[in-house]
């Protein structure tokens, strides 16, 4: 009985998640009448304003991974080994995030960092893509804190840090050559999450109105009928690899650990 | 007649034969204990009883009745588990209270029972009752999962291995607990556990168990002093065993390497066949052999002190020997590497599957 | 016991705590600079200009405007919104996550299953309404097949994916994944013991549920569907991609007020985003609350 039931609820399930991506294959497919083909692709690959966009947009994730690493392993480093009382209070900040919506923090950002402020980011073009990327970050926080922090605890810090130094390493030699590699498959799974989340981001980037993927994807769905459902299709693909990714990091590193043991 | 009759249970998991033809009858308030290695397939003969396996073949019967029709929750068995599953939302006398409320005790008349069982286990209601599972130490968590067990007063009480998950000083004390306890009720329970120790220490019967098959029922006494199979004298206590070959079976004269030794009882062998015969280091004297005692002369190896014994492990011929004495302040154990005197008795000499 | 040691570490230093006060807090400092600058400052600068009026002074008013009939209805629309998504993402979730976990779907599904749910929980935003466009939309495959093959007109049946039951359908597409991967191993986490113990002891299946299980569950559902609910408030992107400015919901009118000061008083505006940060931060306080629950007794 529970087993029939169990097997119902499950199927049902998975077809509420296969229809949407069957549905948005399907049509990708079908820009030439009567037949299938990659017509929709071939029109967005070659879309100039794709290309500008994606590429803005893989830089900005680039970006942002970058500053987000040497953000936050140091800080969670430090935090673990210095200042253990304030890792409530630090968590407390990283999780903010995902309590204050996106679209509150960006609205802040275009008041508070206008061009008639004191720090007028939003001045130049240069000033709004570093905003955005700080944006980013933010958004990103919740996700490499927990992943970098969770890699920490695995590692016994204060010990190994002794142990470097008493070999005589600096604090970047420390970071660098001893804590980053223990934690790198958590930074890596943080990086690989971070990108999923940035490179299809809409509504900061639509806000400081900088010319990122998410918004190009957003005009193109008001104007065109099968090239949208092309990118959706691609948006999927590159979840999907981000994910892949992050379980095979997350693998690789349980072998090398059994291996070592 | 038998309160718990075992018949003839086969259970098997794909290719995997866990447990063959394993029959047994169990006394009202009688205390029994499956002994064996794991894997032996002892845990699987309780989840049977306990309804949560369906034998293949055979029967279980409880008071002449019929059980493996019956679901678990209409079985009436009471069971204790390694882990305490206590459950974690409930405090120790919802706990307690459990087995009365879904059978739809009224209230006053659980709470009242509730009292009784945290009486009995040393965990008064006042003090424990409103605590949860994970403000208790071990120990208690696992009384509590005893009375736990017991209010509804179940028919069979079960208990599988209960007390391996807690350190050794609460071990010893609780198991003598439990055994005053299951007196005290006259609950006819099963014991399933790996520790020979604890087996020996409070069951009425011991039942030794090996790859699925029964190898021996008996009482601490019988189990110890005559193993009835070579996995029984092996896994029983610690045991010296050597080969021997049967002389005259009539008065027990055997050689062991080329000594004589005169058993003086019959053997179950006829002359010329091989024997396994065995010494248990309670039955091995240091020092100058007594009248009809036989010596053997040797080299201590290790020396262990336990406190009120020492154990040695010494060679004789490249055979080993574990031997045990009682310390005596005046008289030092001998040193690793020091040539030893060992005697023993022809009486204590143990003839395996006799 | 990381506990305890750390525990102990700060209980042994503080004679000289004062004296390394000044560097220990140094390497905080990229950190604090960070989070000062883009995220609690720019939320405080919402959070007070709320309570400012155009000449500077502090009123109430802002947030008295809030209960004006277009922008009451929006916080309304958005709130049943999230609370139906979250619900029913709860639901299924949890229903699906126990049929692999416990019902006996095989074990063999769960690992893609897991997967699947890390992927889909990511896929939101602007091209997962455009998937649903393409399936249930007007012109949506699924739309089309069920009329001409089976002559079932989705619209007559009061369909409309570009509504706020297009939404929530839309949500539910991220928010019964998060549910699968939140509460898997919480479903991991009820031993086979305490099932056995009940049978033992007498209980029915449904009284093990009633008693045991969900008590011991209840505060991670509950948990969850706040941030699940959360998470469908302040969704801007998906809601933009598949109804354009057409539906009235929260985060899109501040959207439309960011971009375009539609309401007419930047005040009012923030008033709109102070709002919302109250909702989301009600609906994370009562996870937090209930994890800590949770927790409790797992100790």
């Amino acid at each position: 009985m529970t087993r029939i039931a169990a097997w119902t609820i499950f199927l049902l399930g998975c077809i509420y998640f296969a229809l949407p991506l069957w549905g948005m294959t399907e049509f990708s497919l079908r820009m030439r009448r009567g037949e299938y083909s990659f017509d929709a692709y071939a029109s967005i690959l070659s879309n100039p304003e794709f290309q500008r966009t994606f590429l803005f947009s893989v830089t900005m994730a680039l970006v942002t991974i970058v500053v987000g690493v040497l953000l936050v392993v140091p800080t969670a480093f430090w935090v673990r080994l210095k200042m253990p009382e304030l890792r409530p209070f630090v968590e407390f900040v990283t999780l903010l995030p995902l309590v204050i919506p996106a679209i509150v923090v960006v609205f802040g950002y275009i008041r508070l960092y206008n061009t008639g402020s004191w720090l007028p980011l939003t001045g130049t073009a240069m000033g709004t893509n570093a905003l955005l990327a700080m944006g980013y970050v933010m958004l990103a926080l919740p996700y490499m804190y927990r992943a970098v922090d969770t890699g920490l605890r695995a590692v016994d810090v204060p010990t190994l840090t002794e142990a470097a130094q008493s070999l005589g390493a600096g604090w970047i030699t420390i970071l660098g050559r001893v804590i980053l590699p223990n934690v790198l498959t958590a930074v890596l799974s943080g990086a690989f999450l971070t990108f999923a989340i940035v490179i299809g981001e809409f509504t900061m980037a639509a806000i400081l109105n900088r010319p990122a993927f998410g918004p190009f994807m957003q005009r193109l769905g008001q104007d065109r009928a099968y090239e949208p459902t092309a990118l959706a299709v691609i948006a999927f693909v590159i979840t999907w690899a981000c994910m892949g990714l992050i379980s095979l990091v997350a693998r690789t590193q349980k072998h090398t650990r059994a291996a070592g043991r | 007649m038998s309160h718990l009759d075992l018949q003839g249970l086969q259970k098997s998991f794909g290719a995997n034969r866990v447990v063959r033809d394993f029959s047994l009858s169990i006394d009202k308030g009688e205390f029994v204990s499956l002994l064996g290695p794991s894997g032996c397939g002892k845990t699987t003969v309780l989840r049977m009883v306990a309804g949560f396996e369906t034998p293949d073949t055979g029967a279980i019967r409880l008071e002449g009745r019929d059980l493996i029709p019956l679901r678990t929750n209409a079985r009436n068995v009471g069971m204790v588990f390694q882990a305490y599953a206590l459950f974690p939302n409930l405090t120790v006398a919802q706990n307690v209270g459990f087995g009365l409320k879904v059978a739809g005790v009224p209230r006053q008349e659980t709470a009242e029972r509730v009292a009784e069982m945290l009486d009995l286990i040393g965990l008064p209601v006042g003090d424990f009752g409103s605590r949860y599972p994970f403000q208790l130490s071990g120990g208690q968590q696992q009384r509590v999962a005893l009375a736990r067990a017991l209010a509804p007063r179940p028919r069979v009480l079960l208990l599988d291995e209960p007390l391996s998950a807690l350190d050794a000083k609460v071990r010893v004390r609780l198991r003598s607990e439990i055994r005053t306890i299951q007196r005290h009720l006259g609950i006819t329970t099963i014991f399933v556990t790996h520790d020979q120790e604890e087996a020996l220490s409070i069951s009425d019967r011991v039942v030794v168990m090996n790859a699925g098959i029964l190898e021996q029922a008996g009482t601490p006494f019988e189990v110890y002093n005559h193993p009835a199979t070579a996995f029984v004298a092996s896994f029983v206590g610690t045991l010296t065993p050597f080969e021997a070959r049967v002389l005259e079976s009539e008065t027990g004269l055997v050689d062991v390497s080329g000594r004589r030794l005169r058993l003086g009882r019959r053997l179950p062998r006829a002359a010329g066949e091989a024997l396994t015969l065995a010494l248990r280091p309670e039955a091995l004297r240091l020092g100058r052999p007594e009248d009809e005692a036989i010596q053997l002369s040797g080299v201590a190896r290790e020396v262990e002190f336990m406190g009120s014994i020492i154990r040695i492990r010494a060679e004789v011929g490249g055979t080993p020997f574990v031997l045990d004495t009682f310390n005596r302040p005046d008289a030092p154990p001998p040193a690793p590497g020091e040539a030893v005197d060992i005697s023993f008795s022809p009486r204590d000499v143990i003839v395996v599957g006799a | 016991m990381a506990l305890t040691t750390e525990a102990t570490r700060t209980a042994v230093s503080p004679p000289r705590l004062t004296t390394r006060l000044p560097l220990r807090w140094l390497g905080l400092l990229p950190f604090l600079l960070f989070a000062t600058l883009f995220l609690l400052l720019p939320t405080l600068y919402i959070v007070v200009g709320a309570f400012r009026d155009g000449r500077g002074g502090w009123t109430i008013q802002n947030v008295l405007d809030l209960a004006t009939p277009s922008i009451r209805s929006a916080y309304w629309l958005s709130i049943r919104i999230s609370f139906w998504s979250a619900l029913l993402g709860c639901l299924i979730g949890f229903l699906m996550a126990a049929s692999v976990v416990l019902w006996g779907v095989p074990k063999r599904l769960r690992n893609p299953l897991l997967t699947f749910s890390g992927v889909a929980s990511n896929f939101a935003g602007v091209p997962l309404a455009f998937a649903f466009i393409a399936t249930l939309g007007p012109a949506g495959l699924l739309t089309l097949y069920l009329r001409t093959e089976f002559g079932i007109n989705l619209r007559a049946y009061g369909w409309n994916l570009l509504s706020a039951w297009g939404l929530i359908v839309t949500y539910l597409f991220f928010q019964i994944p998060l549910m699968i991967l939140i509460i898997t191993p919480a479903l991991d986490g009820l031993r086979r013991e305490w099932r056995e113990a009940a049978e033992v002891l007498g209980a029915s299946g449904f009284q093990y549920w009633r008693m045991v299980a969900l008590p011991i569950l209840f505060p991670s559902i509950l948990g969850t569907m706040a941030l699940l609910f959360a998470n469908a408030f302040g969704a801007v992107a998906t809601a933009i991609a598949l109804t354009g400015p057409s539906l009235n919901i929260a985060p899109i009118l501040l959207y439309a007020q960011i971009r375009g000061d539609v309401l007419g008083n930047p005040h009012l505006g923030y008033a709109l985003a102070l709002g919302m940060i109250v909702i989301t931060a009600a609906a994370n306080a009562i996870y937090i609350v209930l994890r800590a629950r949770a927790e409790r007794w797992m100790r």
